[in-house]
């Protein structure tokens, strides 16, 4: 009952992702910048012809983080700016007064919208991510080490976002949460290269504001560890004690407990803007 | 106690159920709705106060009351969108805090709105499969049939006119095969042609069985429809009663000259009598007004009278609801 719920929904918010601009929006966008990388790579090649394979598949390998980056940054701007509006805007719309008065869970509407939103974001992340891996190959003949593992890390960040999009957009303004949710998503990332920079100077201080930030918000943590599965596992002893803390190489892999505070993380935001929901009058 | 014994009594004790469950079959089945001290604050300021109803089987009843009477607050108590403060809400006999209560209730918001990327084919299909009821797809094209939207099922509904979305709206409302229809102002965006198709669809719901809660402004259409009327000012129950009790007793107004005493004897017989000039208004005797008033020309002709003009003095709901409006509120 309630499972057939939430898939009916999950159903109608992919269908609204296909059916309006965003989707048409976000494929243009995605199509210039493989269009971009695809030049660039191929660039990496002609310009430093004296490179040898290994030094072309070590440069392939730390532009790939910053292509991919690009791509998570996509991925959230678009799930936290569609995350807000398809919530709190169908409140205000009153789009959402005929179907909460069906004989539906609040809950289950909202777990539905999530599991439609994720299954958006995560779908983008894969194909272009994919996308990308293949541009890679061809250009500078260099295919990351764990592509599903780094994928699956960047589809996860993306759901912490769009998680806290919907918390935001139960008690705030449809615009108003997604611009507070890509702020602290930026905020997140900052804070986690100052850390990365208090790390390399031995300052604990300051290395602790990159951890603390990672717990708060986990996507900078699961975006370091989406790009350690796609660099060169040779990549940091390569470039030596010199690269500690630059903001484009995931220095470990993401321990079981993060994966498992992510989670857990998830896990009580979505139950709280269940909370959130339940309680708000229509 | 032996398996023998309590084989035993298993026996009547499933003869008890089954007699139970037969008493329980033929009571006759819960309203609709029923609702009693709903209560409401937003902030300070108290939208519905001690607001309490019900709504029979099969039963029209009107929901009338200036703007911000809380009478749309009061329906989106009734199905679970706004949490009420106190009160309790039985939906076709269960507690409204279940959704299941309103898998046999169609809803028309006052602020209608459907996905405007959706058909309104989809719209309809959405609805039915929220509702968790078998509807084929057949019966879903004449519920659009019936609102005048039977060419324009494959349309966006970002195209719709606010006319057409609010039809649409009351196909939502009656696809999922209701007990219980909610209009909140079903007619705001639709024209006089639209409201006469309005009227006839909450007659059609009457003679089917199906219980409507009809919030409108239109008094002419809730008086034409409705069998009961609740009003509602500054959220609380200012009157409510069918129709007769609120509209008080029928009158007849009459302007005569040449009343002599015994004329005056005869029509005073028939009921109260009040004179204003030559305007005589007498109430009549309930249930005998169709004969009432023949009689009483005829033998005022016989008493000499001369007889101008005959009138039934019926008040409208509209002066009725007026006057409660004015007075404040009467328990």
């Amino acid at each position: 009952m309630t499972v057939r719920i939430v898939l009916t929904i999950a159903a109608l918010t992919l269908q609204e992702a296909a059916r309006r601009k965003v989707l048409r929006a976000l494929a243009g966008l995605t199509v210039v910048l493989l269009a971009l990388s695809a030049w660039g790579f191929s660039r990496i090649d002609a310009e430093f012809g004296g490179l040898t394979t290994g030094e072309a598949r070590l440069a392939g390998a730390t532009v790939l983080n910053l292509v991919m980056f690009g791509f998570s940054l996509i991925a959230a701007l678009g799930t936290a700016f569609l995350a807000g509006p398809t919530l709190a805007g169908e409140v205000e719309s009153g789009t959402a007064l005929a179907m909460l008065a069906r004989p539906v869970r609040r809950s289950a509407v909202l777990v539905g919208k999530w599991l439609g939103l994720v299954a958006f974001g995560s779908g983008f992340v894969v194909l272009a991510g994919f996308a990308q891996f293949v541009i890679v190959q061809v250009t500078v003949g260099y295919w990351p080490p764990s592509p599903v593992t780094g994928l699956a890390l960047l589809a996860a960040q993306t759901a912490v976002l769009l998680t806290l999009g919907l918390l935001l957009s139960t008690v705030i303004s449809p615009m108003a949460s997604g611009v507070v949710a890509v702020g602290l998503f930026g905020a997140t990332w900052i804070a986690g290269v100052v850390g990365g920079i208090g790390g390399s100077l031995g300052n604990e201080g300051v290395a602790r504001v990159g951890t603390v930030s990672r717990m708060v918000l986990p996507t900078d943590g699961l975006w370091r560890g989406a790009m350690h599965a796609f660099q060169d596992p040779t990549l940091l002893t390569q470039l030596g004690p010199g690269f500690d803390g630059f903001p484009f190489l995931g220095e470990a892999p993401l321990t079981a407990a993060y994966l498992a505070w992510a989670a857990l993380w998830i896990a009580v935001v979505l139950a709280l803007a269940g909370l959130a929901f339940r309680r708000r009058d229509l | 106690m032996s398996g023998t014994t309590t084989g035993g009594a298993v026996q009547p004790g499933g003869a008890s159920l089954a007699a139970a469950e037969r008493l329980l079959a033929e009571l006759p089945p819960s309203p609709a709705v029923w609702c009693s001290g709903l209560r409401k604050r937003y902030g300070r300021r108290t939208a519905v106060d001690d607001v309490s109803f019900t709504v029979g089987r099969g039963e029209v009843l009107g929901l009338l009351g200036p703007n911000g009477a809380g009478k749309t607050s009061t329906i989106k108590m009734l199905l679970g969108l706004v949490r009420p403060d106190a009160g309790e809400v039985l939906l076709l006999g269960r507690p409204a805090r279940d959704p299941q209560s309103r898998s046999r209730v169609g809803y028309l918001p006052e602020l209608f709105r459907y996905q405007p990327w959706l058909t309104a084919a989809e719209v309809l299909r959405l609805h039915v499969r929220l509702a968790g009821v078998a509807v084929p797809v057949g019966e879903q094209r004449e519920c659009l049939a019936l609102v005048g939207l039977a060419d324009r099922a494959g349309d966006r509904v970002g195209g719709f006119s606010k006319g057409m979305q609010q039809r649409l709206g009351l196909a939502v409302a009656l696809v999922a095969r209701p007990e219980f229809v909610v209009l909140d102002e079903p007619t705001s965006a639709l024209d006089p042609l639209g409201r006469a198709d309005v009227r006839d669809l909450v007659l059609t719901l009457k003679a089917r069985g199906v219980a409507v809660l009809l919030n409108s402004h239109l008094i002419g259409e809730v008086e034409r429809v409705c069998d009961r009327v609740v009003i509602l000012d500054k959220g609380r129950v200012a009157a409510s009663g069918s129709l007769s009790e609120l509209l008080g007793r029928r009158e007849v107004r009459l302007r005569l000259d040449g009343v002599r005493p015994e004329a005056e004897a005869r029509l005073a017989a028939t009921g109260r009598l009040r004179r204003t000039g030559d305007w005589f208004t007498v109430e009549l005797p309930d249930g005998e007004e169709a004969a009432a008033v023949p009689d009483l020309v005829a033998e005022l002709v016989g008493l000499g009278v001369r007889v101008h003009a005959v009138e039934p003095g019926r008040i409208s709901l509209e002066e009725r609801l007026l006057g409660i409006l004015r007075d404040g509120v009467r328990p």
